[in-house]
């Protein structure tokens, strides 16, 4: 079986994948989670993953993070195996409420990864300023994630995985737990802030629609093991638009596409 | 003062006077017992004479510098054995094995081995006061909420950060309860260890009281050593609502 990565190699032109994964399976405990995933992501590409609930679309992003090491076959970054976590691969989590330090305020919390990449403490605060301005959190870089809202602090997640001036950003349904107008909103800061970044993106999430307004390319997963069920090429104009994207011809055709696929796996 | 605790101590001084009262109507003689007016005069005549604050220094000396020490070994062990699941597990024997040795059963060896004086007093507070500490802290590190180390492993922080900036504040607010726990013990286990044998602070005072039969002295000692243990657990709760109010908070919600 010819792996997506080699695939891409092969095709002269297209730039060698930044995150490949080569014949991927991961067992734990007992249960394959993954089996033989293939799977190339260039650079600067913003790809999506969808699926239902336990087809193991989380798992392979914490793959991409070297958050899992695979049970068989590679993952590969820049061409060189993962096997820890990097400095380049920023993770956005689903739960922001557990993923950010409750005792520290949101300054304190972007101040974090500014920390971890040592850069010296009388840097950090304009740097800490930009980042919240970036996400659009100005004057709130004193308040404690406990007085941010959900969309708040999931802004400021964003801003300390901005901090690490990532190549690659894996966010996890990131904006599953918010309303749709927050939702909304925040889905195109994403794009503007990796338009402006260049960052190559796995975006994982169960939210069809939002899979293909986002991405340059959705894969469906199917459950139990995980493995690849179908890839969609989205050749939607860019910036995407709320209102004129989701009304594209195109778009409705491959929401169907999708639709069809999640439909046909669910019987 | 609320009209809540103003009531709490009505039935206290109600006692207060009747045995005040009983005690001056049978012109009571006692080697163990004085009237609470006797009591409050001796406690005023050994504040005079500075007797009971220098054995107050002394006993206050020994029980923080036991508790330091025992924090800090409980604390290192706690986290150390909750963050290694291995070294827990050889260690667990062994721990659960010395854990339940009384702590003032080691006074013979600690007065054989480094005689009278406050290094053998700090050594079995410090022993006692380890074990509380080590258990909840260890037991703090496992529930801490493991999305934050992830987050940690995927910042690369390096293991001293990790230690220091993650795990350290999340298990905090618990490790606090330790310490408030452990100086409660620390104040018993000093004042026992002057009772028993050591020549030194409030509880050698109880001693040499009741060694001069005088029972108002003796009682005045043991109001006091209630006074400060009373302060201290005060002082220690403020503390932890001005340090912990906003992480106990945040840490069970969002």
């Amino acid at each position: 079986m010819a792996s997506a990565a080699k695939r891409l190699e092969a095709v002269p032109g297209i730039p060698a994948p930044q995150i490949a994964f080569d014949g991927v399976t991961l067992v734990l405990g007992g249960k394959t989670i993954i089996e033989n995933l293939s799977l190339g992501v260039r650079p600067g590409e913003f790809l999506c993953i969808v699926g239902a609930s336990g087809c193991g679309k989380t798992t392979a992003l914490r793959l991409a993070a070297g958050l899992y090491q695979p049970t068989s076959g590679k993952v590969n970054f820049d061409g060189q195996p993962m096997r820890a976590p990097r400095r380049e691969i920023a993770i956005v989590f689903q739960d922001y409420g557990k993923a950010l330090l409750p005792w520290r305020t949101a300054a304190g919390n972007v101040s974090l990864a500014l920390e971890a990449g040592g850069m010296p403490s009388a840097e950090r605060p304009a740097r800490i300023e930009e980042l919240l301005r970036t996400v659009g959190l100005p004057g709130h870089a004193g308040k404690y994630p406990s007085e941010m809202s959900g969309g708040m602090q999931q802004r400021l997640q964003i801003a300390r995985c901005l901090a690490q001036e990532p190549k690659t950003l894996l966010m996890d349904e990131p904006f599953g737990a918010l309303d749709a107008m927050t939702r909304q909103g925040l889905q195109d800061e994403v794009l503007s802030l990796v338009a402006a970044s260049g960052a190559t993106v796995i975006f994982v999430t169960h939210d069809l629609d939002e899979a293909i307004y986002l991405g340059d390319r959705v894969i469906g997963l199917l459950p139990h093991p995980g493995r690849i069920g179908i890839e969609l090429s989205v050749n939607l104009p860019r910036p995407r638009d709320q209102l004129s994207t989701r009304e594209h011809p195109e778009f409705l055709r491959l929401r169907r596409q999708l639709f069809d696929f999640v439909k046909a796996t669910e019987q | 003062m609320t009209a809540n605790s103003a009531k709490a101590l009505v039935l206290p001084l109600a006692v207060l006077a009747a045995f005040e009262v009983w005690a001056r109507a049978t012109h009571l003689q006692s080697d163990s017992l004085a009237p609470p007016s006797e009591i409050v005069m001796a406690l005023f005549g050994a504040f005079a004479d500075l007797s009971i604050l220098a054995a107050t220094r002394d006993t206050l000396f020994s029980t923080f510098a036991g508790l330091a020490i025992g924090t800090i070994i409980g604390l290192a062990l706690g986290i150390a054995f909750g963050i290694f699941d291995t070294l827990n597990r050889l260690m667990e024997v062994t721990v659960e094995a010395i854990r339940p040795i009384p702590s003032i059963a080691l006074l013979p060896i600690a007065l054989i081995a480094l005689g009278f004086g406050y290094r053998m007093e700090i050594v079995i507070v410090a022993f006692a006061c380890v074990w509380p500490v080590l258990i909840l802290s260890r037991a703090a590190v496992r529930s801490i909420e493991p999305r934050l180390m992830e987050v940690a492993r995927a910042l690369r922080l390096p293991p001293a950060q990790r230690v220091w900036k993650i795990i350290v504040p999340a298990a905090l607010p618990r490790i606090f309860v330790a310490f408030r726990l452990s100086a409660g013990i620390a104040l018993i286990v000093a004042v026992t260890v002057e009772i028993a044998i050591n020549p030194l602070g409030l509880g050698a005072g109880i001693m040499l009281a009741q060694q001069a039969l005088r029972p108002d002295l003796m009682l005045a000692y043991l109001v006091w050593i209630g006074a400060i243990g009373y302060a201290l657990n005060v002082l220690l709760v403020v503390a932890q609502n001005r340090l912990f109010g906003r992480a106990a908070l945040s840490g069970d919600g969002a």
